[in-house]
């Protein structure tokens, strides 16, 4: 995983309340058994009209958005389904950074295991974060990850909670697989300790 | 001892350790997989030469890709057929316990798991689909996870999680007839919102929901992530032991009744702390359905879609004039009476066989409208046969419904099964989103009796009228 340090770049503005994973990729487009290449897919209903051209008026086909790396939304944000396609769709789009009043719990917990880093703002913060952004790209906006800080274009700072356990694995880029198994002991403890108290506890096995 | 919910006495029974900043690895006991978010999860055990902690704890299906149309046809999708192969290679590669296409218990993942006694109550059960909070019907705690997740479930048999905070929701009092768990759902979901229950685990309490069969407690517990919780969950008691019993992979004998004498000790506590609690009257719901393409634009069918000049908040007010334009109604207009193009009977939420029966009490003795198109799709082959034992198959040929073959199905076009551009559908699936059921399709959910009543009438229709 590609680690997330600080970003500055280009943000767009979604201003809806709960845009769900739906919408941002479709179920249509989750045939892959790849994680990459679902950029093309991201907001299809949003981005390209029935006949298959792009919608000139969608915010992500005009320039400066076109290159957008943070994105802004109300409410919300990634509920519905559980399809880790939905950042991926954004990733290879190009998103790193998302940032709404509120995020649907498992599309929050995906974003982090992408490297996507997922920051709750008030909604009226928001608003000044999407007006910001209407000044295409001279409205660079910087997310400071280890100082936990948006800086606007004109120099003020918003701080941002994060959890500390997650800041360090985007920070370092580490995936949770391999730390997880350094509690390998503690988990074989755990199984033994199971097995005893519910022997009857049944397997799945077919014939 | 602190009193504790049910949700913390799960979450106690399968700590394997807290880490210092409070995260904790928790140990999972069913990992269940099917076709769409599983293969990236096996392609990166194979590239980190990890192997599957616990097959035997595993169970795999494919239910989101298939065709439910005659199965021994090859499935002509090639990407369809891509996803299913690829499952089917891995399950071999890593000995997962499978139910293939043509076994006849295959079906919907959230079906097969409590049908075939692989869900128990006490569980931790993950699935990488979100309406894995179905599996709470069992007293179980059971979400939905992405697919990273899935590879960590794989290789180390645990998740990373912090814990959620109490919800309650309560439902008290007797469900007047007619009135089904969908439309209780659909209530809490309306009252509550669609991130009502977002970082919180719900628990469904009160004598309305305790009266339900394990039926309608999934049907609830299914669209808990509809209003924004991961999971629900409703405390075992004898309708689900009586359930569990006898299923191929629940206990056996003795075995059963040790566990019985456990599962009785999974309640929650009186004096339990609740960060959150909302109460229904069973009284208060009426059939119900959604206008717009949020699950939480719910409706009496007896009411009135609103109107966006009443709502103070401008984004709010210009979303709701786009999802009217987008369902193509009218504000203020009656919701009854609007025709629809396609009724769709099945999914995770309603397809059992309780729904079945429901769905054929309002068809029985009638006509599909003329023009319309009307599909039964039971939750596994086992709800099939079951129901062809009871004739229910009959039933629905005779009205003129098709009789298909389990899967997910029309709930998300991912197999043919699909909407065309400004379709109006009765669907008894969990979501309205725009596109959902196909682009450009207009979804409105609903009971089975609702979406039966709307098949033989053509138009949305208060099913009380027809038993």
């Amino acid at each position: 995983m590609e680690k997330f340090t600080t970003l500055s770049a280009v943000a767009a503005a979604l201003p809806e309340d709960n845009i769900d994973t739906d919408k941002i990729i479709p179920a249509r487009f989750l045939k892959t058994t790849q994680r990459t290449g679902l950029g093309k897919y991201a907001f299809d209903s949003m981005r390209y009209r029935p006949d298959g051209s792009e919608n000139p008026d969608f915010i992500l086909n005009r320039e400066p958005w076109r290159k957008a790396e943070i994105l802004v939304t109300y409410d919300n944000l990634g509920c519905g389904s559980s399809r880790e396609h939905a950042p991926w769709a954004l990733l290879d789009f190009g998103i790193r950074c998302v940032i709404a009043p509120s995020f649907a719990d498992i599309f929050f917990n995906n974003c982090f295991k992408n490297g996507i880093l997922p920051i709750a703002l008030p909604r009226d913060v928001c608003d000044q974060l999407m007006s910001d952004s209407t000044m295409g790209s001279n409205a660079r906006l910087t997310i400071d990850l280890p100082r936990q800080v948006v800086i606007r274009p004109d120099g003020e700072e918003v701080p941002f909670e994060i959890d500390p356990f997650r800041k360090h694995m985007l920070l370092e880029g580490l995936d949770d697989i391999g730390q997880t198994l350094q509690h390998d002991t503690e988990i074989k403890t755990f199984e033994q300790k199971v097995d005893g108290e519910r022997p009857w506890m049944p397997t799945i096995t077919l014939d | 001892m602190v009193p504790r919910t049910l949700f913390d006495k799960i979450w106690d029974h399968h700590v394997v350790e807290t880490l210092p900043d409070g995260t904790s690895i928790l140990y999972i006991d069913r990992h269940l997989l099917h076709e769409v978010t599983s293969p990236q999860a096996f392609e990166g055990l194979r590239l980190a030469g990890r192997r599957l902690r616990h097959p035997e704890m595993t169970m795999a299906v494919v239910d989101h890709n298939v065709p439910t149309s005659d199965r021994t046809q090859p499935i002509e999708e090639p990407e369809s057929r891509n996803q299913i192969e690829t499952l089917e290679r891995n399950v071999k590669e890593f000995g997962v316990p499978y139910f293939p296409l043509l076994s006849a218990s295959q079906g919907i993942v959230h079906v097969v798991g409590p049908e075939q006694g692989i869900s128990l109550p006490g569980m931790t059960i993950v699935c990488g689909d979100s309406h894995t909070s179905t599996h709470g019907a069992m007293g179980a705690l059971a979400f939905g996870i992405g697919t990273s997740e899935v590879e960590h479930v794989m290789a180390t048999q645990t998740i990373l999680q912090r814990p959620a905070k109490n919800m309650r929701v309560t439902v008290e009092g007797q469900l007047a007839p007619g009135v089904s768990a969908k439309d209780v759902m659909l209530s809490i979901i309306g009252h509550i919102g669609t991130a009502g229950g977002t970082g919180y685990v719900i628990e469904f309490a009160g004598s309305a929901i305790r009266g339900l069969d394990m039926a309608g407690r999934m049907t609830i517990c299914n669209m808990s992530i509809e209003a924004g919780a991961r999971a629900g969950l409703v405390a075992p008691d004898d309708t689900t032991f009586d359930y569990v019993r006898n299923r191929p992979f629940a206990p056996k004998g003795e075995g059963f009744e040790h566990a019985v004498t456990f599962w009785r000790t999974l309640v929650t506590d009186e004096g339990a702390h609740f960060d959150k609690d909302v109460a229904l009257r069973a009284e208060d719901i009426a059939p119900s359905l959604t206008w717009g393409t949020s699950p939480e634009t719910v409706l009496p069918i007896t009411g009135n879609v609103p109107d966006p000049a009443q709502e103070p908040d401008e984004s709010k007010r210009a979303q709701m004039q786009r999802m009217l334009d987008y369902m193509g109604l009218e504000a203020g207009q009656k919701i009854a009476g609007t025709p629809v193009d396609v009724v769709f009977i099945g999914s995770c939420t309603n397809s059992r066989i309780e729904d079945l029966r429901a769905a054929a009490q309002v068809a029985a003795g009638r006509k599909v409208a003329d023009g319309v198109r009307a599909m039964i799709v039971p939750g596994s082959g086992l709800v099939k046969r079951q129901a062809e034992e009871e004739g229910l198959d009959q039933i629905f040929l005779d009205a003129g419904f098709e009789w298909r073959e389990a899967g997910c199905s029309m709930c998300l076009g991912m197999n043919p099964d699909k909407l065309t551009p400004g379709q109006r559908c009765a669907s008894t699936s969990n979501r309205n989103f725009e596109g959902r059921q196909g682009p450009g399709g207009r979804t409105h959910l609903l009971s089975p009796a609702m979406a039966a009543a709307a098949a033989v009438t053509g138009c949305l229709t208060d099913a009380r009228e027809l038993v």
